[in-house]
């Protein structure tokens, strides 16, 4: 009994193609990735079925964290940072911080500014680390003392004539009131436009939402 | 692409003269460097953020408009619904009766029915008036936002809660 000799094939595959594809996939990977905007403060932001993109320059942030501390920052360009400086120099100016134009630079340079008033100062002399979600806050949990209203003001002068897109980012278990202070803050100051920040959404099959977007209009609030 | 085709044709001098080169493989083993390109790109899948934020947009109302400029709401399309702790929701239609009799409880499972509901019944005098009280959260918020989104509601308000409200919806909790 002699079975029949089965041809011996290589066994080495040939791999330019996987090779092709592979660098194929990087490169549009490496392209696509856009390094994570440093985030000193986690925020987890509630979903939404939104379709419109957050704007990402000329953005005046206030974060507000699942502790309810509320911390403002600016966009990260250039453009913005000198917006950040001029508001700085406005609220030193107006509350007789006292702060040098050195400490104001420092600040310009922190990711946000994340203390009440009284103590800018400190924070200016805070290493970048310290920098984070440990920060008290700026003061905006009880009506009477909500300097938010104060940075808002500051802001809008900054901002004069320029395009500025105030946006909110609160966490997921932020409570209410300090939502709604924040909301007082920019009442005060005549802003009544504002965006907050969410994740994206599928919007749920058979709402009204949906058959409209289904038959080709698009949703006009 | 990798290989070439390094046969010697015919139209190579083939004579004594011509010294024959020693014939090397081009073939370049690409395992390695599929390896490695395999490797970067799980390295940016990971890293890569595809989901970009988005932004609702929200206008506020201005304090300051008289009393006698502001729109009155039609109660039969009024719905009014009120945010509490851990997620509950009541609602109304109309106005509040005295007796509390249409005040009912839900939750952000159920509320949507009842918003379309209320939306094919009321139809353009529809109205959804959102209060939350001192104990709901920011999600609660956005979600019932996002419920107008969903459901269509075109005119919708967010008002501070009466006492007499924030009353009721502790009362109903504590049970």
């Amino acid at each position: 009994m002699s079975r029949p000799k089965i041809a011996r094939k290589s066994t080495s595959v040939d791999m330019t193609a996987m090779c092709d594809v592979a660098f194929l996939l990087l490169s549009f990977f490496i392209l696509t990735t856009k390094p994570k905007p440093s985030e000193a403060v986690p925020i987890s932001t509630p979903k939404s079925v939104e379709n419109k993109f957050a704007p990402d320059k000329n953005l005046v942030m206030i974060s507000l964290n699942k502790d309810n501390h509320v911390y403002l920052s600016v966009g990260d360009n250039s453009g913005d940072r000198d917006k950040k400086q001029a508001m700085l120099e406005d609220v030193n100016k107006a509350n007789n911080l006292g702060l040098s134009s050195s400490e104001i630079a420092t600040l310009t340079k922190q990711p946000f500014i994340g203390t009440p008033l009284a103590q800018l100062k400190q924070q200016a002399h805070l290493p970048v680390e310290q920098i984070s979600s440990k920060l008290p806050g700026i003061p905006c949990t009880d009506t009477t003392n909500n300097q938010m209203t104060e940075w808002i003001r500051a802001a809008v002068a900054a901002y004069q004539g320029t395009k500025m897109d105030l946006i909110l980012k609160g966490d997921n278990v932020a409570t209410y009131p300090v939502f709604k202070n924040i909301l007082t803050a920019f009442k005060k100051n005549e802003q009544f436009k504002f965006q907050m920040v969410t994740n994206q959404s599928n919007v749920p099959a058979g709402t009204d939402l949906y058959k409209l977007n289904m038959s080709g209009k698009a949703a006009q609030m | 692409m990798a290989e070439m085709d390094t046969s010697g044709s015919g139209k190579h001098k083939k004579g004594p003269g011509v010294k024959k080169g020693k014939k090397l493989s081009t073939k370049v083993d690409l395992t390695p460097m599929v390896d490695l390109g395999f490797l970067l790109i799980t390295f940016f899948v990971f890293t890569t953020t595809m989901s970009q934020p988005v932004a609702m947009r929200l206008a506020l109302p201005d304090d300051k408009v008289k009393d006698e400029d502001q729109n009155k709401i039609k109660q039969s399309g009024a719905l009014t619904l009120l945010l509490g702790k851990n997620n509950n929701v009541f609602y109304y239609e109309g106005e509040l009766a005295p007796d509390a009799s249409n005040f009912k409880s839900s939750n952000f499972k159920d509320i949507r029915d009842e918003i379309q509901h209320k939306k094919q019944q009321a139809d353009t005098n529809l109205v959804v008036v959102i209060k939350p009280n001192n104990e709901s959260n920011y999600k609660n918020f956005i979600d019932i936002l996002d419920e107008m989104r969903i459901n269509v509601v075109k005119r919708y308000a967010v008002v501070d809660i009466s006492d007499v409200e924030d009353q009721l919806i502790k009362k109903t909790e504590g049970e």
